[in-house]
């Protein structure tokens, strides 16, 4: 039995689906995602490029808030993470409100980048850390960005995955529809039907999530702890048990 | 010419009801001090604009009932969670919300430094954020067939206001790598500046400061303000303050807690700034 915590297998999970990629952006809220980012690029040799918002050692960019935005939409960044207070069956994404947007029951944060970079970054990676019939609904309150669009829609991104704390869903364009993939450790396909407010596909076999090696797990809680702290201390402490960098 | 000001209370008399503000996001230098100043001032109505969004500055703004209009790609406090305040408000119905997304804000300001009517951008079809925004439209690409494209219309706000670490005695104020706050200055009609100091020598004699530099032509004044920042963070100089950030999410959870927070904090560092 492998020792790696949740967060280490969703961030050796994550960094599987960035293997060969060149650019790969991270945006607000999000230490998993970038955790995994930085991990596949310490293994990718200096082929990769990560710019990690919030991060001083992880952003080249220079031109300001619009360069990420601006680079996105020339197709010049590969992968990006969004997530969503709710995420419905064909991949809208929620981050506004719950109920009538002008007087909300709940009210997020935003939208962020989402209603751009779901549209222009080929790979977009979904992922949402509470697994819920809350979360995962039928259809969304709020669309921040649609899973799909008509096809005179000038859309080269999209949805690739989503990625929760029970599971590993694919998504397919052309049938609008995720599938199960994998389910993590200590969680079973029953659970996961019960705990999604969607419809989703069940292949036949549906294998378990894989756990990282030694190899990998060094690297976790190495280097790539180390630099996570730097964007997100809170988090690095929490899991790694790391302080803030120097 | 741009005035260089001995004190923030002056600049902060520039900050009127009911005025279009840009703000920068957390990272690039946000004014607490000044804001400070404008809430002891009791300033309403005003028209915030994230860029392309905001943080614990403009929940301040908010709960001390400065604020009509949030015009944003999200407010959050980061690591510290929702931004309270504005929460609040937005279910109280207190505040109207223009929600956007960061590159439509991006879009709206590179309009207004060009001056031109508004800029083109991909994404956004089929989302609530351009349904609910009767100011944005869908248009045909005049170069393509059957190629639809959204058009968001300059923002020219009446202000910008940051902090920066440095201008000089022309008005010429560095920024860096934080070039947000370069489009700010060229969109707004006036830009206030609080600074860790004025600095004698010349920002533009030497290209590889220049390159960095807001030219003082689109700044309309500037005040020292140490530790202008706080409790945020400011860019090559201090980190946030993250205990007393802590500490303002969780009394700013109440109206009664934020009510404490400006009367120790606002209120009470008058004789301090």
């Amino acid at each position: 039995m492998s020792d790696a915590r949740s967060e280490e297998i969703l961030i050796a999970t994550i960094a599987g689906m960035l293997a060969g990629l060149r650019h790969v952006a991270v945006g607000a809220s999000s230490p998993v995602p970038g955790a995994a980012a930085l991990l596949a690029k310490q293994r990718s040799g200096g082929a990769m490029r990560v710019s990690v918002l919030g991060s001083e050692r992880h952003n080249f960019f220079t031109d300001g808030g619009k360069e990420l935005f601006d680079c996105a939409g020339q197709g010049r960044i590969d992968a990006f993470f969004l997530s969503g207070a709710q995420i419905d069956g064909q991949a809208n994404i929620n981050l506004v409100s719950i109920g009538d947007p002008d007087r909300p029951k709940a009210r997020f944060p935003g939208s962020f980048g989402s209603g751009y970079l779901y549209f222009v970054v080929p790979r977009v990676i979904l992922f949402r850390l509470e697994h819920t019939p809350r979360t995962l609904v039928e259809r969304v309150d709020f669309i921040s960005s649609p899973g799909i669009s008509d096809a005179n829609v000038y859309r080269p991104g999209g949805p690739y995955a989503l990625i929760t704390d029970r599971c590993l869903f694919d998504f397919d364009k052309a049938r609008a529809r995720f599938t199960l993939r994998s389910v993590h450790p200590g969680h079973t396909t029953n659970e996961i039907a019960e705990q999604t407010g969607f419809a989703y596909d069940i292949p036949e076999v549906v294998p378990e999530t894989p756990t990282p090696d030694a190899e990998t797990l060094a690297l976790i809680r190495g280097p790539v702890a180390e630099q996570i702290a730097e964007i997100y201390p809170a988090f690095a402490e929490r899991v790694f048990g790391v302080g803030k960098a120097a | 010419m741009t005035d260089i000001l001995s004190s923030i209370d002056p600049l902060a008399a520039k900050v009127t009801d009911g005025v279009v503000i840009t703000l920068p996001p957390d990272y690039s230098g946000c004014a607490n001090a000044l804001w400070r100043a404008v809430i002891r001032r009791g300033v309403k109505d005003l028209h915030l604009v994230g860029v392309p969004v905001f943080g614990y500055h403009g929940d301040l703004l908010i709960g001390a009932g400065c604020v009509a209009t949030v015009e944003t790609s999200a407010v959050t406090m980061g690591e510290h969670g929702l931004a309270p305040r504005f929460t609040a408000a937005v279910k109280a119905g207190s505040i109207r919300v223009l929600d956007a997304t960061c590159p439509a804000i991006h879009a709206g300001l590179q309009a207004a430094e060009r001056g031109a009517p508004f800029s083109v951008m991909r994404g956004l079809i089929g989302s609530d954020i351009l349904d609910r925004r009767a100011d944005w439209r869908i248009i045909d690409n005049p170069f393509a067939e059957g190629d639809p494209i959204v058009a968001i219309p300059a923002i020219t706000p009446d202000l910008a206001v940051f902090h920066a670490p440095k201008a000089d005695r022309q008005g010429n104020v560095w920024i860096g790598v934080r070039r947000e706050c370069m489009v700010m200055a060229h969109a707004a009609r006036d830009t206030l500046v609080t600074v860790e100091e004025i600095v004698d020598d010349d920002l533009m004699a030497d290209p590889s400061t220049k390159a960095g530099t807001i030219p003082g032509l689109y700044v309309s004044a500037v005040a020292e303000a140490k530790q202008g920042a706080w409790p945020q963070g400011l860019y090559t100089r201090y980190g946030n303050d993250n205990d007393h950030l802590a500490r303002y999410a969780e009394m700013a959870r109440t109206e009664e807690g934020f009510a404490a927070y400006l009367s120790e904090v606002v209120s009470g560092r008058e004789a301090a700034e």
